[in-house]
């Protein structure tokens, strides 16, 4: 990919930073739409789709971003996250639970021992606009309260603008104030108008020490599409091919049944490689998601087809 | 119970033009003259057509697939089986509908249960009266559909078929009698007004009978979505085609989508999928026949509301309210006087 020595590359100033995201090869639309068309065209049966079901679950972040958000709808989601199908217990936990940053201490609790996360979003979810300062007390907010991982949403008015230097200082800034928690950087794809432009913000977003990227809010539509998480799976790859350091990726929003999850997974598999297939490499930010896998996995496992009104609403 | 619903108060077409002659007032110069009639084109176009339609002509044949959320797919295995007459003239290739189909079918009636429950009963009769209309439209098209496929004479046919419609008409009826007849308010000891409203049950799998064509299907159909249910319907497997028939007629008669739909194939392949499935609520077992009791297991699994097959249902029969009710659950109300 890009022959620029990242070292070499330095963020001293916008306009390095520029030439280095206008110097990444333009993405292939029609190309990347096509792959990701061709792609979703396997078919997963039988055990493989047990698997695949059994992998997804462990891979979703159940997630409420809601502003009528309670208390007991975080704990119930909670419950939920730990034993996802009550009538099974071999259906295996999801791996996160993403909640506003100031639900994280009720998440933290009703997890606690559980081996589940706490993913909270932050710094101004989902638009972002907010003074510096208020997103970094909204970060270490949630630290302190116990988030294990903390999802950034970027400026992307500041990228639009051509400001590269600002969104990159942002996320610097935020990974210093999230400690030891895992750092998402949400691109909201939906905002960035091209596939060009997904590319950059994903290296740009590497590049300032994001530990997974995402591609969406799930506030705007259209989300996390095939081809944008498909033009992500490349650009991580070629950074573990560049620096050797391996980061995650996680599709949000849109991301209903299973047969989505499943298309996401082989995905995966084939663009990034067999490395990612884990719950530390990829996520899928859902709500809606986990009842079709766990419907999906009941139909795989009894032979019947099961019904909406035997699963939890959130 | 039957009543007629047009609601178009075309009154004006009988009115009495007088006012706008003017009575008299005006001298009879006034009257518009009378064209001379046109001269009878028959001759010339009988020789035109005979010059461009030719003899031999190629009929264009019908493909009979499935009716599924109200749109007409093939199955999705792709697969399609023989229908014979009475006698063993073939007639034609039905779809040979799939567990899938199945599955997809409760989605949709799923889907559509929301909007169809909640219309008013009044609105839901006048839908299922314009479909009587339409079917009365293509009472030749069942007619000779009956014939092929129950080897029955013309006339025979022809009082199945308006027997079909009266049913249906019947149906479109009730809808807004049935909270009537089948709820009310109960009396009771203390300070509270007590009612009992019947509210539909929700997605029904129907094994419409073997025999029967079109009025034995009509008579399971119309009453399920009568009640305000939506329907997954299994057509007769020895004779599908008035069913899919019935499926044109429904969707060009404002019924939505999705509220009826039609599978056509194995009863054995299908029934079973729709008895066990936990997205179904109600199960009619009608055309079962001896499979009503291995279905009727799969379906206590679910504690679905079954309707048992009755040995030799006679279709001209007064139906009453016994195949409506059973897809009916009542919600009472308790609300406290005085507040």
């Amino acid at each position: 990919m890009p022959d620029t020595a990242l070292a070499a590359a330095t963020t001293a100033s916008n306009t390095s930073l520029r030439s280095f995201l206008h110097g990444l090869p333009g993405v292939d639309e029609v190309g990347a739409r096509a792959r990701a068309a061709d792609l979703s065209t396997r078919s997963i049966k039988t055990s493989a789709k047990a698997q695949a079901i059994d992998l997804a679950i462990r891979m979703v972040d159940l997630t409420t971003l809601e502003g009528a958000d309670t208390p007991g709808k975080v704990r119930a989601l909670a419950g939920k996250a730990v034993h996802p199908d009550p009538a099974d217990p071999s259906a295996p936990r999801v791996a996160a639970v993403c909640v506003y940053s100031d639900l994280v201490a009720v998440a933290v609790e009703a997890l606690a021992g559980s081996g589940v996360g706490v993913a909270s979003v932050a710094t101004a979810f989902p638009s972002g606009r907010a003074p510096l300062e208020a997103k970094l007390v909204d970060t270490r907010r949630a630290v302190a309260d116990g988030a294990s991982e903390i999802d950034m949403v970027i400026d992307r008015g500041a990228f639009l603008a051509g400001d590269y230097l600002k969104v990159h200082e942002e996320i610097v800034a935020v990974k210093e104030a999230c400690g030891s928690a895992h750092l998402k950087v949400i691109l909201e794809t939906g905002e960035l108008a091209t596939y060009d432009n997904v590319r950059r913000a994903s290296w740009l977003a590497m590049r300032a020490g994001a530990d997974f990227i995402k591609t969406s809010t799930g506030k705007v539509s259209p989300a996390a599409t095939l081809p944008v998480t498909l033009v992500m799976l490349e650009a991580v790859r070629d950074f573990r091919a560049e620096t050797g350091r391996q980061i995650g990726v996680k599709p949000a929003g849109g991301i209903r049944t299973t047969k989505d999850a499943i298309k996401n997974l082989v995905l995966v598999n084939e663009v990034a490689g067999e490395d990612w297939l884990d719950p530390e490499w990829f996520r899928l930010g859902a709500s809606s998601l986990l009842n079709d896998l766990l419907m999906q996995r009941t139909k795989l496992t009894t032979g019947v087809y099961p019904g909406p009104d035997y699963y939890t609403l959130d | 119970m039957a009543k007629s619903r047009k609601n178009e108060g075309n009154e004006s077409v009988a009115k009495d033009d007088g006012a706008a002659r003017g009575e008299g007032v005006v001298a009879v110069t006034a009257r518009p003259k009378v064209p001379a009639a046109p001269k009878r084109p028959s001759a010339d176009l009988a020789r035109r057509a005979a010059a461009h339609v030719p003899a031999g002509r190629l009929a264009v044949r019908k493909t009979y697939k499935l009716y599924v959320n109200g749109a007409f797919p093939r199955s999705e295995s792709g697969r399609s089986y023989p229908v014979t007459s009475a006698d063993g003239t073939h007639l034609a290739n039905a779809a040979l509908a799939s567990r899938k189909d199945a599955r997809d079918a409760v989605q949709a009636a799923r889907k559509a249960f929301g909007g169809w429950s909640q219309r008013t009963a009044y609105n839901r009769g006048q839908i299922l009266y314009r479909v009587a209309e339409v079917l009365e439209g293509r009472r030749a098209q069942f007619v000779q559909e009956v014939v092929d496929a129950d080897g029955v004479d013309r006339s025979l046919a022809e009082s199945l078929v308006s027997a079909a419609i009266d049913r249906w008409v019947y149906y479109a009826g009730w809808t807004d009698k049935i909270a009537q007849v089948a709820g009310g308010s109960n009396p009771v000891s203390g300070p509270y007004y007590n009612h009992s409203a019947p509210e539909p049950t929700g997605v029904v799998a129907v094994v419409a009978p073997q025999s029967g064509p079109l009025l034995g299907l009509v008579s399971v159909v119309a009453p399920v979505i009568a009640g305000g249910n939506t329907a997954v319907v299994v057509a007769s497997e020895r004779a599908p085609l008035a069913a899919v028939s019935l499926a044109e007629v429904l969707a060009t008669s404002d019924l939505p989508g999705g509220v009826v739909n039609i599978l056509t194939g194995r009863t054995a392949e299908l029934a079973p999928p729709l008895a066990a499935h936990a997205d179904v609520n109600a199960l009619d077992l009608t055309g079962a026949n001896d499979m009503a009791a291995g279905l009727e297991e799969a379906a206590a699994a679910t504690l679905k509301r079954v309707v048992r097959p009755e040995p030799a249902p006679d279709w001209f029969a007064d139906p009453g309210l016994s195949r409506v009710t059973p897809f009916l659950e009542t919600k009472t109300v308790w609300h406290p006087i005085g507040i």
